[in-house]
């Protein structure tokens, strides 16, 4: 089965024509042995055929270092559901059928994602009239009846200044039997937006996709213009993306791990973190003007170049953010009382991970060996080989831990990288993209796997966008991990994913 | 007797003007401990004669008792404050057995803030009631415990008597069983006044707070009454506590003053670095601390009978 996708490197392009044409039976059994066979799905979407619509699925092959792409047509306005047998889809298959129209039959878990009329409106897989009201997180949750059930509503309005989106609990006293989280009130059409392009705002969608991944959705962006207009950046602009996306990833990981301590009321952490963040993210503002690195990235290369005296200058202050992050994480591992609360709280074992198809830290805190700098190399992780950094308990300490080792990796990298950057220009032309083609781009970010996967009309022009924001795989690990907790544990597990809402709903 | 007046005018004063002072001092420590400035010391003050000038928004479902419960709880507060003996001094109000009415006068107050939490019908107000009900009836033994070793020990069954200066003599006699009860009724101190471990009183997530989701829907002047409560509840379980810890009976009456403030200030700093040092308490293991401390206290009479 599996030599009927076309297997091809990340960051790659090829013809539409030679993405395969399976039945759409081929695909399902594609994708329901997926796992099986030891691959995961990175995107499955829709996009019209004429007046049908297609199925596009790219399969990640983690061992091989591949992705396998393949696609299929509908016959109607429904199609057999594989949620049943690869679980991971589950999410994927409510997407497409909100946005297109169809029926994943046999669907067991079949309600809107984002709440919003399908792109080939009045066709609704929900059967709603045009004129009937849509309203997000209206739908009918899962329940759970009885005497001594009760059921506590969370959000879309928080305590913080955090996004909204609304958890449902279904408690007995303090014990969670149930959350289920509905999302969509982030919902901007980015998606949509993009079509017809690239344009001149294409670049800032990309960098407001999810803001604390402004980096990482930018590099996974530029890579596949690249790839779509044949060209490549130079050694120097990959080297100086590495160096942004590493202190994106420093600046989140040590926020978290800082939020996880105010969550349980440890302050030393708590507030020395937060300053740290400030600081990496200081640091990427001396790279480019941005605390978040808008306007870094640009297809074809970078916009600003690191002199010697930057680097100098950021190479002293990493040491020092270093230094501080270093003791101050220490004295969360060292507070009984921090680890008597971080130990054994939302665990998830690694099957249930593998069958929901996580990505990311909370991934490798499962122990999955999920992390697309090392298995799909691209850019300057082609050079330079990073470890994976992994756990094994599955639970928010080992969520915390695996930040932990990442962030120490990642300031390795960057003092090497920073001592020795490529010579050369950072940036080059890069050409329209070539019609009719289809290309994917991955890369992870502080958050996980980003995925973007671009189809081009005949005139080069997007005809399909599809991003899959991290978040999009890791909130039904959310969900489940809390089943069977304390209610009161909700924040931490929250904080120890720490999804983005915008990413999901773009 | 004019001596006596000016004492209870000065307890009165202590009892009225002190308690934003301690949570001055609580907050400011954690910030110096988190490498913070901190507020300044007198900004619950300010925060107090914000509150009480604000507007205020009640709910619709919310009836009389939603308004009671912030001024039943101060009123109630101030009767048990009213009742223990401050730096030696006997209290205003004093008789035989007054122990009893001062542990139900903290016990009434806690019942209107729980019915006042009850009645706005939500969802987290009821989740804290359920908390808050729990923890403090696994607390309160603690301090009958705390106050049968008090009496045994001074013959008296009136705070002031048991609280006075019979206790500096007890510490001679029966040291053990006091120490048993000083660490037993600090942990009842953070337990009643949600300090970390037990609560979190800076967090803003609904989902981990006990105390201070019960007032979630108080805004206002109501929400300045239960702060102000809160900390004179505070002030009245410090002042329990030093009461045994540091007895002042016997000193200068006026020099017994001082240190009692000295005192209280310190105790505040030791609630701060508590604070400071340590997370909280997953929520299922607050009954086991409650319950050692409580055990702890039982041991008490054990050491006094032998």
């Amino acid at each position: 089965m599996t030599e009927a996708l076309l297997a091809l490197p990340n960051g790659a392009a090829v013809s539409q024509n030679a993405v395969p044409e399976l039945t759409l039976d081929a695909l399902r059994e594609a994708i329901e042995t997926a796992s099986a066979r030891g691959r995961r799905v990175s995107a499955l979407f829709g996009a019209p055929r004429g007046e049908r619509l297609a199925l596009y699925v790219v399969l990640a092959d983690d061992a091989a270092g591949l992705l396998e792409c393949g696609s299929a047509t509908l016959d109607g306005d429904e199609f057999p559901s594989m949620t049943p047998s690869c679980p991971e889809v589950q999410l994927f298959e409510r997407e497409v059928a909100e946005q297109w129209g169809v029926v994943p039959r046999g669907h067991p878990w079949f309600k809107p994602v984002r709440f919003h009329r399908s792109y080939r409106a009045p066709r609704d897989a929900w059967g709603r009239a045009p004129e009937d009201p849509l309203t997000v997180g209206v739908m009918d949750f899962f329940r759970v009846d009885g005497e001594e059930v009760h059921e506590v509503a969370v959000g879309p309005v928080h305590a913080g200044v955090i996004e909204p989106g609304h958890f449902r609990f279904q408690c007995h006293g303090e014990h969670v039997m149930h959350l289920e989280v509905s999302l969509g009130y982030q919902h901007r059409g980015v998606e949509r937006s993009l079509l017809g392009g690239p344009g001149k705002r294409t670049i800032h969608y990309m960098e407001t996709l999810a803001g604390d991944t402004t980096v990482g959705h930018a590099t996974a962006y530029c890579q596949l213009r690249e790839a779509l207009g044949a060209s490549g950046a130079s050694a120097r602009a990959c080297a100086l993306r590495g160096v942004a996306l590493e202190l994106e990833r420093l600046a989140n990981h040590t926020g978290d791990l800082g939020a996880l301590a105010g969550d349980v009321g440890f302050l030393p952490t708590a507030s020395y973190c937060g300053r740290l963040r400030g600081d990496f993210l200081n640091m990427t503002a001396v790279l480019c003007g941005s605390r978040f690195g808008r306007g870094l990235l640009r297809p074809g290369g970078v916009a600003f170049d690191l002199e010697p005296e930057r680097a100098a200058e950021l190479r002293k202050r990493l040491d020092r953010a270093a230094r501080d992050v270093t003791e101050a994480v220490k004295l969360l591992w060292d507070a009984p009382s921090v680890m008597a609360r971080l130990e054994d709280t939302g665990r998830l074992d690694a099957a249930t991970a593998a069958a929901l198809g996580l990505v990311g830290p909370a991934s490798r805190a499962c122990g999955l060996r999920r992390d697309v700098r090392k298995t799909h190399p691209a850019g300057i992780y082609r050079l330079v080989h990073l470890p994976i950094s992994t756990a094994d308990s599955g639970d928010v300490f080992a969520r915390a831990y695996v930040r932990w080792l990442e962030i120490e990796r990642s300031i390795e990298y960057l003092r090497a990288q920073l001592g020795e950057l490529p010579r050369g220009p950072t940036a080059r032309e890069c050409p329209a993209p070539r019609g009719g083609h289809l290309a994917v781009a991955l890369v992870e970010g502080w958050r996980g796997e980003l995925c973007h996967v671009a189809l081009t009309d005949e005139a080069g022009r997007f005809s399909t966008y599809k991003v899959v924001d991290p978040s999009f795989h890791n909130w039904p690990g959310l969900a489940l991990a809390m089943r069977g907790q304390q209610l009161s544990d909700f924040p931490l597990c929250n904080k120890s994913f720490n999804l983005s809402y915008c990413g999901q709903d773009l | 007797m004019t001596v006596r007046a000016a004492h209870v005018l000065v307890h009165l004063v202590f009892v009225l003007a002190m308690p934003p002072l301690l949570v001055g001092v609580i907050a400011r420590t954690k910030a110096l401990l988190a490498g913070r400035r901190g507020p300044p010391l007198l900004q619950p003050y300010h925060d107090l004669a914000k509150l009480l000038r604000k507007g205020m928004v009640r709910s619709r479902t919310t009836t009389w008792v939603f308004v009671a419960g912030p001024a039943v709880g101060l009123v109630t507060t101030l009767l048990a404050a009213l009742l223990v003996p401050l730096g030696g001094h006997r209290a205003p109000i004093s008789f035989e057995g007054d122990f009893v009415l001062f542990a139900y006068a903290l016990g009434l107050g806690r019942f209107f803030t729980i019915a006042a939490a009850l009645d706005t019908g939500s969802a987290f107000e009821g989740m804290g009631a359920a908390r808050e009900a729990t923890f403090s009836a696994l607390a309160e033994p603690s301090l009958f415990f705390g106050l049968l070793v008090l009496g045994r020990a001074s013959g008296s069954a009136s705070l002031s008597g048991m609280l006075g200066p019979a206790v500096g003599a007890a510490w001679g006699t029966a040291g053990a069983a006091l120490a048993s009860v000083v660490v037993s009724w600090f942990v009842v101190l953070l337990a009643e006044n949600s300090r970390i471990p037990f609560d979190d009183p800076a967090t803003h997530l609904e989902l981990t707070m006990i105390h201070e989701v019960l007032v979630l829907d108080h805004s206002g002047p109501l929400l300045g009454l239960v702060h102000y409560g809160a900390a004179m509840k505070l002030f009245v379980f410090g002042a329990l506590v030093l009461a045994v810890a540091a007895p002042l009976g016997g000193l200068d009456p006026w020099l017994a003053w001082a240190l009692f403030a000295a005192a209280s200030l310190g105790l505040a700093a030791a609630v701060g670095v508590v604070e400071g040092v340590m997370a909280r308490l997953r929520l299922p293991k607050v009954p086991s601390l409650l319950v050692a401390a409580c055990v702890l206290a039982a041991f008490g009479p054990l050491f006094l009978v032998r």
